[in-house]
């Protein structure tokens, strides 16, 4: 069948720069670059691009340009040309559309909506440059209140187990499999050095990795991939897996041909199957059944660390977790309407959950209300893309925060979107070794260390302007956020001010 | 060392926290065998246990016994509610009765022998890896989605319990299976399999596995095994490693 889908891309190679290297032609891993050898000369299928950059950064000498197709249809706000191309991709295929990473559609960023507060004359801002700033958190439950024994000062109440964080910025769940063993290294050393923690995914823990368990969070999902006794006791924190923000109620599977013999080994499947994770957890049905699990795990680890449960933002969040942390769940995650993904159906992503910010507000307040607020430390992720994102999620209530797509555009992603494809050009999310070379773990783990060490600075510095010395200060200080261009109910969801009032 | 000794623990109107917070003590005091009785419904027995160690349970354990067990032989002198062998790694779980839904959910090695019935999605995504077999002995039959989303390991259901010309209580066997086998004594309609598996007489190596298993069970319960293997099994196996490879555009 002839296609109807047009080039995404137009490809320009300056011919006074092309040096006929060949350089993009090994770099391209969608088959766009070719060499022509009869006429000497490096051509490109455009129709083949995503526009991933990998070739315009590796170009030596910069001769290419990689630009949007303008796809000047006539005018059509409803029939814009991604829904154009959709219906043709379907009409050729009769599947299901899949994609990578998170929403794209421009539906309300509340983060854009919200401004922070900073102190002038009567309260003097801080300069964290030269007076202390504290960014340390721990995560866990916290007590109703605590006891000091009188004679000796110490603490009498005993603490459920908690985790110190040296910097409220966690690396999100990306599980081996969808992304490759050098990623899981990078993240795995950078939380190490930095003194926070990453997280493996429902795909296992690569036994190289071990020795990052403390600063790991294991994921317990429905597929119970590489969900063994060492994994759960080498971990700081284990999380149940029950929904993702770019699928929620969606079950994954990797597909066969990214199930290598080492993810084989790791998710202890045989290699080349799909590895399918129901829908659900098929223990899980209820709020009584989730205390189960929670209750499970901490039987399998002696109640030695904590269990963290992670759902995707939806209608009735806030409910949930009051649930959930009833169901024992000492840290609840909440990942939004932006989190990212290795692959979801594309319908599922761009019309399923909620943005994160309402799911936090109202989870907090939600909690606030009940009085239990105390007992889970809240996790948001899903769309965090700045320190400032940080700084407003923490004031809005989250103890601390998960990045994810911020990680891997530090490892060199360009949102390309192919994920799902097992063939992404920056060897991320890919099990081809030949393309998992292109991360190199040592880069990889100062990249994101430099990262997490740019956004720990502009966070003192925020703190310091609103003359606060610790973020735990800052933590659900709604006070210290406005909102800008927002109607009443968005404000009153958000429980912050109009900005000048 | 107390190798020999049988330490004996009542269980009546003690908490599953502190219950195994005792088996944890013991266990790591060396004692290899743990009669408990008066057990009423407590939760996770045998959770975080990493030994050979054989516990009897005389009573009714409560939902996910053995969940994420690593090693000991738990025999059980009653019924077995839900979850049992949930997401376990290794040992064996002999039930003198009933089991209850996703008996062996998840289990990616040891094995599980339960004398009559079990509920819903009994062997739901049990999984191997290399020598790590897991394996599930039924001596009844099995309600909705047995064997569901299977990725590995061995189902027996052996229909012990089915009147003449009776059939398995089960639909939707075998749905989303992808890797595995499942033995199946008794008769069931070709609506009950699920779509994703084939039914097969078994060949030489099958007969040898069921051969071996089987006497296990039989062995467990006071069955004669040659009685069993008499009649006909079919095999059920999946039809394809990607059972959900064909769904997508792109
Ligand atoms: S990498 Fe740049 S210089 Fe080399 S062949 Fe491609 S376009 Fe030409
Ligand atoms: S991880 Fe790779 S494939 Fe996925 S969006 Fe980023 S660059 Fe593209």
């Amino acid at each position: 069948m002839k296609t109807y889908l047009p080039s995404r891309f137009i490809i320009e190679r300056d011919p006074s720069r092309c040096i006929q290297c060949k350089v993009c032609v090994n770099q391209c891993t969608f088959d766009v670059h070719y060499y022509d050898a009869e006429d000497d000369e490096v051509r490109s299928h455009e129709e083949n691009c995503v526009g991933c950059h990998r070739c315009v950064i590796f170009c030596p000498t910069n001769a290419l340009t990689v630009r949007r197709n303008p796809l000047d249809y006539r005018e059509n706000y409803n029939w814009r040309p991604e829904v154009i191309e959709d219906i043709i991709k379907q009409s050729e295929t009769g599947g299901v559309l899949l994609t990578g990473m998170g929403n794209d559609k421009g539906y309300p960023i509340y983060w854009d909506h919200l401004l922070l507060n900073a102190s002038q004359v009567t309260n003097p801002s801080i300069d964290p440059l030269r007076e202390p700033m504290e960014l340390t958190t721990y995560l866990g439950q916290k007590p109703d209140r605590v006891e000091i024994e009188p004679s000796s000062l110490s603490l009498k109440t005993q603490l459920a187990p908690q985790v110190k964080l040296d910097t409220p910025i966690m690396f999100a769940a990306m599980s081996y499999g969808a992304v490759s063993i050098n990623v899981h290294k990078s993240l795995a050393r950078a939380a190490a050095g930095a003194g926070t923690l990453w997280n493996t995914g429902e795909g296992g823990l690569h036994p190289e990795l071990y020795k990052y368990g403390n600063n790991t969070v294991a994921q317990v999902a429905s597929g119970r991939f590489g969900v063994h006794p060492e994994y759960l006791d080498v971990a700081r924190v284990i999380e149940i897996k029950i929904g993702q923000g770019a699928k929620p109620g969606i079950g994954g599977h990797l597909p066969g041909e990214k199930v290598s013999a080492e993810v084989s080994a790791t998710r202890m499947i045989p290699e080349g199957t799909d590895a399918l994770s129901p829908a659900p957890q098929h223990d899980i049905y209820s709020i009584e059944d989730l205390a189960q699990l929670v209750y499970a795990l901490k039987e399998a680890t002696n109640y030695t660390k904590p269990i963290a449960v992670k759902i995707a933002a939806v209608h009735n969040s806030a409910a949930i977790a009051s649930g959930m942390v009833r169901a024992g769940a000492d840290i609840i995650v909440l990942d939004g309407l932006r989190g990212g993904t290795g692959a979801t159906p594309k319908i599922i992503r761009d019309n399923v959950g909620i943005p994160i910010e309402l799911a936090l507000a109202s989870v907090d307040t939600r909690l606030r209300q009940e009085g239990i607020r105390n007992q889970a430390s809240i996790v948001i992720s899903g769309g965090i893309r700045n320190s400032g994102d940080v700084a407003k999620a923490i004031a809005l209530g989250a103890d601390a925060v998960y990045i994810g797509t911020a990680a891997l555009v530090a490892l060199g992603c360009t949102l390309c979107q192919q994920c799902h494809t097992g063939k992404c050009a920056w060897g991320i999310c890919t099990s081809n070794p030949a393309l998992t070379k292109r991360v190199n773990p040592d880069i990889g783990a100062r990249r994101l260390t430099n990262l997490l060490r740019g956004w720990s600075l502009e966070l003192k510095d925020i703190l310091g302007g609103m003359g606060i010395n610790a973020i735990e200060s800052l933590r659900g200080n709604r006070l210290q956020l406005r909102g800008i261009g927002l109607t009443d109910t968005e404000l009153e969801i958000l429980g912050v001010k109009m900005a000048g009032s | 060392m107390k190798n020999n000794q049988v330490v004996k623990i009542d269980a009546s109107g003690i908490f599953y926290r502190e219950l195994n917070a005792k088996l944890r003590e013991v266990v790591s005091d060396g004692v290899q065998k743990i009669e408990l009785c008066n057990i009423y419904g407590q939760r996770y027995i045998g959770t975080d246990l990493d030994k050979p160690v054989e516990i009897e349970i005389f009573g009714t354990p409560g939902n996910d016994l053995g969940a994420f067990m690593d090693g000991p032989k738990i025999t059980v002198h009653g019924n077995a509610q839900d979850g049992c062998g949930n997401t376990m790694n290794n040992g064996e779980i002999i039930v003198h009765g009933h089991a209850g839904d996703i008996t062996g959910l998840s289990a990616r090695g040891g094995k599980i022998f339960i004398r009559d019935n079990v509920g819903y999605r009994a062997g739901i995504h049990m999984k191997e890896y290399q020598d790590r077999k897991p394996v599930v002995v039924i001596g009844g039959t099995a309600q909705d989605f047995l064997g569901e989303y299977m990725a590995g390991g061995v189902l027996i259901l052996l229909g012990l319990n089915l009147k003449k010309g009776e059939c398995h209580k089960a639909n939707f066997i075998g749905t989303g299976m992808h890797s595995g086998v499942i033995y199946m004594r008794g008769n069931v309609q070709d609506f009950q399999l699920g779509k994703e598996v084939g039914v097969a007489e078994l060949d030489e190596k099958d007969g040898l596995v069921l051969k071996e298993l089987v006497s296990e069970f039989a062995s467990h319960f006071g069955y004669a095994a040659e009685e069993i293997l008499k009649h006909k099994f079919a095999k059920l196996f999946p039809l394809h490693l990607r059972p959900y490879g064909r769904l997508y555009a792109y």
